[in-house]
């Protein structure tokens, strides 16, 4: 069996007191997705940011393609340069048009030529039906074009692995859907996933392991079936029947 | 008509060409008409309002007793314009050190800010440095800062250092404004959202290159209106600097008082800076306007 893209080996993370995560172990092979739910506050979104190192873990250990990044002398932008992340609340560069948020990474980190990276950004703006919208401003577009920009701007920089953190959160039900269906694309061409997700139709749709998180633990996780359909813990249960009468599943 | 409204109709392709079809109903004409009504009242009482408060001070400035010694003193028109050509000689001073200093401030300013804000350890002496110089200068009056460096520097009779009182003037306005600007700038470097940083850093920008093309492209945006601010404050303070016997707009106007007791030329002197700053002012505050409206919208949408 080939190395996994992302290892997490008895992660742990707090904040101050407050324990975030702990014990976290799992795998992702590559052209997979897995998928974390939980309620707000277990703790995925603090996961994601410690594979990206945006946060320190306090112990355990990080592999990415075999090599640990968790080490205290890995240089956290070479990292980076593998990863891509994409936020809840989008986060695009209000002063820079479509275009310029989606080659600045390319260009000035990876060294690609102007011509290269804007040749390359409109064939993705295209891929994913934002042609037109190539010299807006964030702004100007909605929130589902604005994270379809976001998927687009770390897709630009050919990640190894995406990490895409709660995506649809910020959007009304007819925009998720849009965005969703971009994922699912991604999923379909064999990109190498991480996901916090609230919506659990879509995670039974692009998951190839499912992951339950609840105060910092994962506490069960398998297939979607097995995770969605027929979970073991009472605890699951009562989240995805809370899930469901919010109308989520 | 539908030629002229070049928005709606240069491309025939946009949905919203209301051009030429519609007509007002009763409804929104009788509305119109009432609404013009209200406001052509409000107009006149506006105006005769005005009219009789302004009137009544004018009246009561003019008929007063003092009224002619007070004209005399301040507003000896005919002496003013004899004085103008001089004065503005001075106020050339004004603008030059105005130029000098604030292309410096902006450089200096933007530097400590940069410093302060910057977590690299291998500066943490020079960033407690910056904290302490702009702590010092923010905190004592700027003509004691003038009076240290323009008559103190002079006073150590060191060799090579200048004794030029407009040179020392200048440094000491650009000692005391780039510890101001700088906490402007600083300022606007923490306004922009540490998601902002996340995003850059996760995209794989150095932490230079963040601050370059995510960070400060964004401050700078936000705080060049209270820059602009600081702008119209230097334009003044520069007049402080004839303290030490540069011949600026407020010296020359001086000179002038002393010979003849008359306080027309300090007048002219204010009208001359009014002249600058009242423009300068205005804009900042379109300015202001215009970045905080777009700031609403973009918070809407």
């Amino acid at each position: 069996m080939s190395t996994p893209v992302l290892r997490l080996e008895k992660v742990r993370k707090s904040f101050g007191k407050e324990i975030v995560l702990e014990d976290i172990t799992f795998t992702v092979p590559e052209h997979t997705a897995t998928v974390f739910i939980g309620a707000s506050g277990s703790g995925k979104s603090t996961l994601l940011r410690c594979v990206n190192l945006l946060d320190q873990i306090d112990d355990g250990q990080i592999l990415l393609d075999g090599s640990d990044i968790s080490a205290a002398e890995v240089n956290p932008d070479e990292v980076r340069k593998k990863l891509g992340m994409v936020f809840q609340s989008f986060n695009l560069f209000p002063h820079m048009t479509v275009l310029e948020n989606i080659i600045l990474a390319p260009t000035k980190v990876q060294g690609v030529s102007k011509e290269v990276a804007i040749e390359e950004a409109k064939d993705l703006l295209a891929k994913f039906g934002l042609k037109d919208k190539a010299q807006q401003y964030p702004d100007r577009l909605s929130g589902g074009q604005q994270q379809r920009v976001a998927i687009i701007r770390s897709l630009a920089r050919h990640p190894r692995l995406l990490l895409l953190d709660e995506v649809t959160s910020a959007l009304d039900p007819v925009l998720v859907n849009e965005v969703l269906s971009t994922v699912k694309d991604l999923k379909e061409e064999g990109m190498t996933m991480v996901l916090a997700t609230h919506e659990m139709g879509f995670a039974k749709q692009v998951a190839d392991e499912v992951c339950y998180l609840q105060n910092g633990r994962i506490l069960e996780w398998g297939t979607p079936q097995q995770i969605l359909e027929n979970p073991q813990l009472d605890d699951t249960k009562e989240f995805l029947r809370r899930v469901h009468d919010a109308g989520r599943l | 008509m539908k030629d002229k409204s070049g928005r709606g109709s240069n491309n025939g392709a946009t949905p919203y060409d209301f051009g030429g079809e519609w007509t007002p109903s009763e409804l929104e004409i009788a509305r119109r008409l009432a609404r013009k009504k209200k406001n052509q009242r409000s107009a006149l009482i506006a105006a005769l309002s005005s009219f009789l408060v302004l009137g009544t001070l004018v009246l009561v400035i003019v008929t007063s007793p003092g009224w002619e010694t007070l004209r005399n003193t301040f507003f000896k028109w005919a002496y003013g314009v004899e004085v103008l050509p001089k004065i503005i000689l001075g106020f050339g001073t004004n603008a030059m050190l105005t130029v000098i200093a604030g292309t410096s401030v902006a450089l200096i300013g933007l530097a400590i800010a940069l410093l302060r804000t910057s977590r690299s350890p291998a500066l943490t002496p020079f960033r407690f440095l910056a904290t302490v110089y702009v702590d010092v200068f923010r905190g004592i009056p700027m003509l004691l800062v003038i009076l240290l460096v323009g008559f103190g520097i002079p006073a150590l009779q060191i060799k090579g250092l200048t004794n030029n009182v407009l040179v020392l003037g200048t440094i000491a306005v650009i000692i005391t404004y780039s510890a101001y600007v700088a906490e402007v700038i600083r300022s606007g470097i923490l306004t922009v959202h540490p998601s902002q940083r996340a995003a850059a850093r996760s995209l794989g920008l150095s932490n230079a290159q963040t601050l370059r093309h995510v960070v400060m492209p964004q401050a700078i945006k936000r705080v060049t209106p209270p820059l602009l601010n600081d702008l119209v404050a230097l334009i003044k303070d520069t007049g402080l600097v004839s303290i030490l016997g540069v011949t600026d707009a407020v010296r020359a106007a001086q000179i002038q008082t002393a010979k003849t007791f008359n306080y027309t030329p300090y007048v002219m002197a204010a009208i001359i800076f009014l002249l600058v700053t009242i423009p300068l002012t205005r804009f900042t505050d379109r300015m202001l306007r215009n970045s905080l409206e777009k700031q609403n919208a973009q918070g809407q949408a």
